[in-house]
């Protein structure tokens, strides 16, 4: 295998099937499951809850084992979770009994405490918190901040493991549409100077199309399975305000709008 | 699944009042009568805005029912012993407490020595007891929360010691240990564990999963995954197992020294019944309730110490 092709597949998701054993019995989350992302690509997974995308994140992030399938990453088959592919949890997932600084070392521990020096480690700590803007907060505790900048702490912390991968789990979900659009607008930023590959979970149609270069598009479950692959192909750097008006974003935005609620609507009539 | 949250008996009561005072309120009679109490509120406001800084009225809301209740009780007390009899006044107990504690060290020998002796023996015995516990019941508590495997072999285990009373593993004690201290140490032991190993396990079962995921994430050592995620979102449960604990420990020691003897606030309570002084034990349940309490307090100080904000 060439490196080009390494670099074309850096994730890979081949025939990933999911079920779950609970008490009730089984449960078909996933099937027929087959994604490639390209190194420094911005992918999305968009569907109805329940859809079972957080479900693939989770696989790709190492959480959870397929029942049949494999996952790559930079050609190495994913078996637990690991430090190159940094994760944001939904709801932060912050230690309430640490500082934002003890949360973010924490992890910077974890990847370079073997081979550097503490004063490195807490340099790095406190540069990841910069980073995202939160170089004011070192020394507060999550319950002392808001929940947009919990998330910012959240996505420090995950960059801070310098991951080759980062995995956001509807990072945004929980925040005011203010506060979510200015993180969006600073994780485009922070993604365009870091490089970084990212796969990102959301049920926002904007976020979706406004972020990525390709949108996942996943059919209802239970045993869903990727319906639609969307490239969006508008430049970098994007511009929330400029782009309400282009043709191509507004097109994007009605593929997106149309898959979920004309042809996989059937979740919502249901609960209508 | 065992609750590590304990209601207290009041808190129950309190609810089941309110619940009955829904039911009163619906009728007429009760509506005509609660009328003529409202005027006086203003009355109370005007005094709050004269004075700010000091709110009298919650002052005296907190301070009153307490002082009210105590009240009630040494005037049941008095009025029940006003013919006398065997039973001391309040003023009786009162005069004989003072002469108690005006020589809380005195020793006269190894059966006669002063009170403070005898709280401090038995504080000991409590220390002692309830400290082996805590080494053994919150390490158990930790294997049995984050092992499955452990927690259905021990848990049967449990269940059937739990309520056995403490005056049933004395004689354990007593056959295996061939003396009187070690097996009321023992008692204490066996008895306040198990609050520990409950409320410890439970709280490591409850640690949330989100918690967990992020330690494997980060790829964290156990000792790390310990230190720094299991130990911190325990302890508030473990400090309501050390709390129950403590407080199960001081009920056992007053019934484990009355049976063993010595030196000591249980084995006081007994001998002061061999004299007939009965106004000494009324002020042994006072010392008791009294020590309790300020155990209580001190690891209640001590869990909010230690608790976080989510």
């Amino acid at each position: 295998m060439t490196n080009d092709t390494a670099a074309r597949d850096f994730i890979k998701v081949e025939n990933v099937e999911m079920v779950f054993s609970t008490r009730k019995g089984s449960f078909h989350a996933l099937r027929d499951i087959n994604l490639g992302v390209t190194q420094g690509e911005f992918v999305t997974l968009i569907g109805h809850s329940g859809c079972g995308k957080s479900t693939l994140l989770n696989l790709i992030a190492g959480l959870l084992k397929p029942t049949s399938g494999v996952l790559l990453c930079d050609r190495r088959e994913i078996a637990a979770p690991g430090p190159e592919r940094g994760v944001v949890f939904q709801n932060h997932s912050l230690l309430p009994w640490l500082t934002c600084f003890d949360n973010v070392l924490l992890a910077v521990e974890s990847v370079f405490g073997g081979r550097e020096m503490k004063r490195k480690l807490a340099e790095r700590t406190e540069a990841a918190l910069v980073l995202v803007g939160m170089g004011h907060a070192l020394d507060k505790r999550p319950h002392e901040i808001s929940g947009g900048m919990k998330q910012r702490v959240g996505i420090a912390r995950a960059l801070a493991m310098e991951p080759k991968v980062l995995l956001l789990d509807e990072p945004f979900g929980a925040l005011d549409a203010l506060t979510r659009a200015r993180l969006q607008d600073e994780l485009l930023k922070i993604v365009a100077r870091t490089k970084s590959t990212v796969l990102m979970v959301t049920h926002d149609v904007d976020e979706a199309v406004l972020l990525s270069d390709r949108i996942v598009m996943m059919t209802n479950g239970p045993a869903a399975t990727i319906g639609e692959i969307l490239s969006v192909v508008l430049p970098r750097p994007r511009e929330r305000v400029e782009l309400a008006e282009d043709a191509d974003y507004v097109h994007c935005r009605k593929a997106v709008l149309d898959f979920l609620y004309r042809r996989q609507a059937h979740v919502e009539r249901a609960a209508a | 699944m065992v609750s590590a949250v304990f209601h207290s008996p009041l808190a129950s009561r309190q609810r089941a009042q309110d619940t009955r005072g829904d039911g009163a309120a619906r009728s007429p009679v009760r509506a005509e009568v609660s009328k003529p109490a409202r005027p006086s509120i203003p009355q109370d406001e005007r005094v709050s805005v004269r004075r700010p800084t000091i709110d009298t009225r919650a002052i005296w809301l907190a301070l009153l029912p307490p002082v009210i209740g105590f009240a009630l009780l040494v005037g049941v007390w008095a009025l029940l012993t006003k013919t006398g009899g065997a039973f001391p006044t309040p003023t009786e107990t009162l005069v004989s407490a003072q002469k108690l504690f005006a020589h809380p060290f005195y020793r006269n020998g190894p059966n006669d020595q002063g009170i403070g002796w005898n709280i401090l023996f038995s504080l000991e015995r409590v220390g002692v007891g309830f400290g082996l516990a805590a080494l053994v019941g919150i390490p158990l508590g930790f294997v049995i929360g984050r092992f499955a495997f452990a927690s259905r072999m021990v848990n049967p285990l449990i269940s059937l010691l739990r309520p056995v009373s403490p005056l049933a593993w004395l004689p354990i004690g007593l056959l295996v240990f061939k003396a009187a201290n070690p097996a009321a140490i023992w008692t204490i032991f066996i008895c306040s564990i198990w609050p520990m190993v409950i409320n410890t396990a439970v709280g490591v079962q409850r640690v949330p999963e989100d918690y967990l995921n992020v330690a494997r994430v980060l790829k964290l050592s156990e000792w790390k995954v310990i230190t720094k995620i299991l130990l911190p979102a325990v302890l508030p449960y473990m400090l309501t197992g050390v709390r129950l604990s403590v407080g199960t420990a001081w009920l056992v020691i007053v019934a484990a020294e009355m049976l063993t003897g010595g030196v000591g606030i249980g084995f006081w309570v007994w001998d002061e019944w061999n004299n007939l002084n009965v106004a000494h034990i009324l002020i042994a349940i006072f010392i008791i309730g009294i020590v309790g309490l300020l155990l209580e307090q001190l690891l209640v100080g001590i869990a909010k110490r230690f608790s976080y904000d989510e």
